[in-house]
């Protein structure tokens, strides 16, 4: 299906989060993806949809593979880029976020692309500047493009999600890995499970629309998929589990738990791995793990984003979107 | 200063809550002070229609930040002053958290002097727990008492260690000076921004659990029990603190508390946009919590409402959520929000709403004011309750407009506001000819 054929025509000019996407806006953005995904594989890659533009990528915490993910979506779309890195206390590099982006645009940005270690702050930009903007992570809140991208794979393994069951494994409480995931499959229709240790996976969560399991067997019972999140011992203050050694105890997939998953069960994970920790060593390269399948789907699922976002703030051409 | 004047307020509703007053009756104020209700009106005094207003004590408000000295880009005496006297109040206590912090007696009388030269209103002043308020050794609290500190208080910090504390109240306790604390466990607070619950689980911000004050709490019952020294829970946010207080309050306990106007208004919702004047300390919490801190008033567990007036400039709160400093102002905002939460929501009483905001606070701390005594300095407001007004910048005599409530309409509003028989403020302007403010 090309983007053409879909209903729903798209209207946002910033993609802050998916907590407010409407399904018909994810299943878009989905399907938009799915049309650049096929260019990905021509030995030809760049597509003209914004030439002349400029993409700033404005990562004020430390991140390797979304930043290097949206360069190449947005260097498959002809835009140029412009990469600003740092620390995002205002304190520490002395000028304000909102300075920092009125600079951005003064330079004529076109859009920018934002990853930030404060909740809200993609919201927050978005009310002071006038290109588009794109959240790439604020802080424990959300990772839209991550969840997008999750959500592409599992609907091309798997097809519709009405149905389908979900689990979420490991640190919940500090991730928006976790909680863009819950919003984006649970509007998509599967049933999310939240799983890990008490300290990290709130009972609260059922507010958000998943359910809650301190218990791996049971979390994992029956799931068509499984979704790792990297565990930072040295982020959670070593206050919420007592060593990696446990958590692995505990917690960690390998062949056997793997086992009490739906039979074909996919593996998925935002990288980067630990291998080891979350998840055993041989289990992450074997055939149900689409680890790298999901970072290949990021960069079609960050084509279509910024594509769309731009479309939505008429900078994109429009006559170029491949068939 | 100009001479204090005589008057007489025409046909207005006069609540007293002192004295049980609330009726349609003239006032009159003869050489600044209140005159016995059958004193005859002196040929010639000024006549002042107030007909379809309330005339009531000046609101008093035992909890805010000045900021001088050291911060008075936020606020200073001067401006603070003015923003309580547009509010209706004619008296406040000010917070000892200023840089260098109030802890000892040569800071303390330099606030006052402040207040004597810039101020508009009345201003008492507070002295710290702790030397430079680090929770360490112990301020001199005597020295402060003598210099005219009114209450002692490590505002904004809590002393975390509980042998300390004891000490402070058994200290304290000898010059009679109540010892007013911040309840936090900072423990259960690193990194937090706003109330533990569903929000911040939705909106990613790191939680502040209700436990964490309601173990101040506890502790502080418990300490006021074994040394019977006076502690006052400042602003209490949590259900579970306002069924502790409860308790002890019952078994004769000398323990008190305030709520402000925001946590008896507002819960953690208003955080869904990030909105950095909806961030305070302690922070707004989830519905049950405001509905207990309103039904603690009601029964009179929490003693009086105070504003944690607490000014920061824009550029200040204009950040991302996480980096914003805690704290909004109060002191224009406190009369309409208490009308419209208190009484209108609630169904309190008129003179039950002035009550906690003149007579209830000044009791507490044992300072003159917040009743219409005959023959006590006309500090006075009048008010008119139903008034609609949009909270816009330019109207804010604060130099800060750190507040949730900015461009919101409000209803009811000081029309006028008397200190000693001097008007202060009317309709929006500062009438005071303090030559430095």
């Amino acid at each position: 299906m090309s983007p053409s054929e879909t209903a729903h025509s798209w209207q946002r000019r910033h993609l802050l989060g998916t907590e407010d996407l409407a399904p018909a806006e994810i299943h878009h953005i989905l399907d938009t993806a799915a049309s650049f995904k096929k260019t990905l594989d021509r030995t030809q890659k760049k597509l003209p949809s914004l030439r002349g533009k400029v993409v700033a990528n404005l990562f004020l915490e430390p991140s390797t593979r979304t930043r290097i993910a949206f360069e190449v979506a947005a260097n498959r779309l002809s835009a140029d880029l412009l990469t600003l890195t740092g620390t995002s206390s205002s304190l520490e590099k002395g000028e304000s976020l909102r300075d920092t982006a009125c600079n951005i645009e003064a330079l004529r940005a076109d859009m920018i692309v934002l990853r930030h270690s404060a909740p809200g702050s993609p919201l927050y930009l978005s009310r002071i500047v006038d290109i588009p903007v794109i959240n790439a992570g604020d802080g424990a809140h959300e990772h839209p493009t991550q969840a997008l991208l999750d959500a592409f794979t599992l609907r091309e393994h798997l097809g519709d999600l009405t149905g389908r069951k979900v689990a979420i494994l490991g640190d919940i409480l500090f991730s928006r890995v976790a909680r863009s995931n819950i919003w984006a499959l649970t509007k998509l229709g599967a049933k999310v499970t939240v799983v890990g240790p008490s300290t990290l996976v709130p009972s609260t969560c059922t507010a958000l629309g998943a359910e809650v399991s301190h218990d791996l067997r049971e979390g994992l019972a029956d799931a068509d998929a499984v979704m790792l999140l990297r565990i930072q011992h040295e982020r959670q203050a070593r206050t919420h589990f007592p060593s990696l050694g446990e958590y692995t105890q505990l917690f960690g997939l390998n062949a056997e738990r793997s086992s009490w998953l739906k039979p074909g069960a996919l593996i998925l994970h935002p990288g980067p791995v630990n291998r080891g920790v979350e998840i055993d060593s041989e289990l992450a390269d074997s055939h149900p793990s689409v680890i790298l399948e999901q970072v290949t789907n990021g960069i079609a699922v960050r084509m279509a984003v910024l594509y769309l976002c731009a479309s939505a703030a008429r900078l994109a051409s429009n006559a170029d979107l491949p068939a | 200063m100009s001479a204090a004047a005589s008057f007489l307020l025409r046909g207005g509703r006069v609540i007293d809550p002192a004295h049980g007053t609330d009726e349609e009756r003239d006032l009159l104020v003869l050489d600044g002070r209140i005159a016995p209700a059958d004193t005859p009106v002196p040929a010639g005094t000024p006549v002042e229609e107030v007909g379809g207003l309330l005339v009531i004590p000046g609101l008093v408000d035992i909890h805010v930040h000045f900021r001088e000295p050291g911060q008075t880009h936020k606020e200073d005496v001067a401006s603070g002053t003015r923003a309580a006297a547009a509010g209706g109040f004619t008296r406040v206590v000010c917070m000892p958290n200023t840089s260098p912090p109030c802890d000892n007696a040569g800071t303390l009388r330099s606030i006052l002097d402040a207040a004597e030269r810039k101020g508009v209103v009345r201003v008492h002043t507070t002295g710290c727990l702790t030397r430079a308020m680090e929770g360490a050794e112990l301020a001199p609290i005597g020295s402060l008492a003598r210099a005219g500190a009114v209450a002692v208080t490590d505002d904004g910090l809590c002393v975390q260690n509980n042998g300390l504390m004891r000490q402070i109240a058994t200290y304290a306790r000898m010059f009679g000076l109540p010892v007013l604390d911040h309840c936090q466990d900072t423990s259960l607070t690193e990194g937090a921004v706003m109330h533990e619950g569903e929000w911040s689980l939705r909106l990613g911000l790191r939680g502040w659990p209700s436990a964490a004050e309601e173990i101040i709490v506890a502790r502080n019952l418990l300490l006021a029990e074994h040394t019977g020294a006076h502690i006052h829970l400042q602003h209490l946010s949590s259900a579970r603190s306002v069924d502790l207080l409860r308790e002890a309050r019952a078994r004769g306990v000398p323990v008190t508390a305030e709520a402000t106007p925001h946590h008896i208004a507002l819960t953690d919702a208003a955080l869904a946009g990030y909105d950095p004047s909806a961030k305070m300390n302690p922070p707004l919490a989830a519905e049950p919590h405001r509905r207990a801190l309103v039904e603690g008033l009601r029964d009179g567990t929490i003693s009086c409402l105070a504003t944690d007036h607490a000014p920061h400039r824009e550029y200040e709160k204009d950040v991302e959520l996480d980096f914003a400093p805690f704290g909004i102002i109060g002191l224009e905002t406190a009369l309409p929000v208490a009308l419209e939460v208190l009484h209108r929501q609630e169904g309190f009483s008129l003179p039950r709403v002035v009550d906690l905001l003149t007579r209830r606070p000044a009791e507490l701390l044992g300072l003159p004011g917040g009743t219409l005594a005959p023959g006590a300095p006309a500090d006075l407001a009048v008010v008119d309750p139903d008034r609609t007004w949009t909270v816009g910048p330019g109207e804010l005599h604060s130099r800060s407009r750190n507040t949730p409530w900015l461009g919101k309409e409000l209803r009811g509003r000081a029309v006028a506001t008397a200190v000693g028989g001097r008007w202060v403020y009317r309709e929006g302007r500062i009438l005071a000819d303090n030559a430095e403010g």
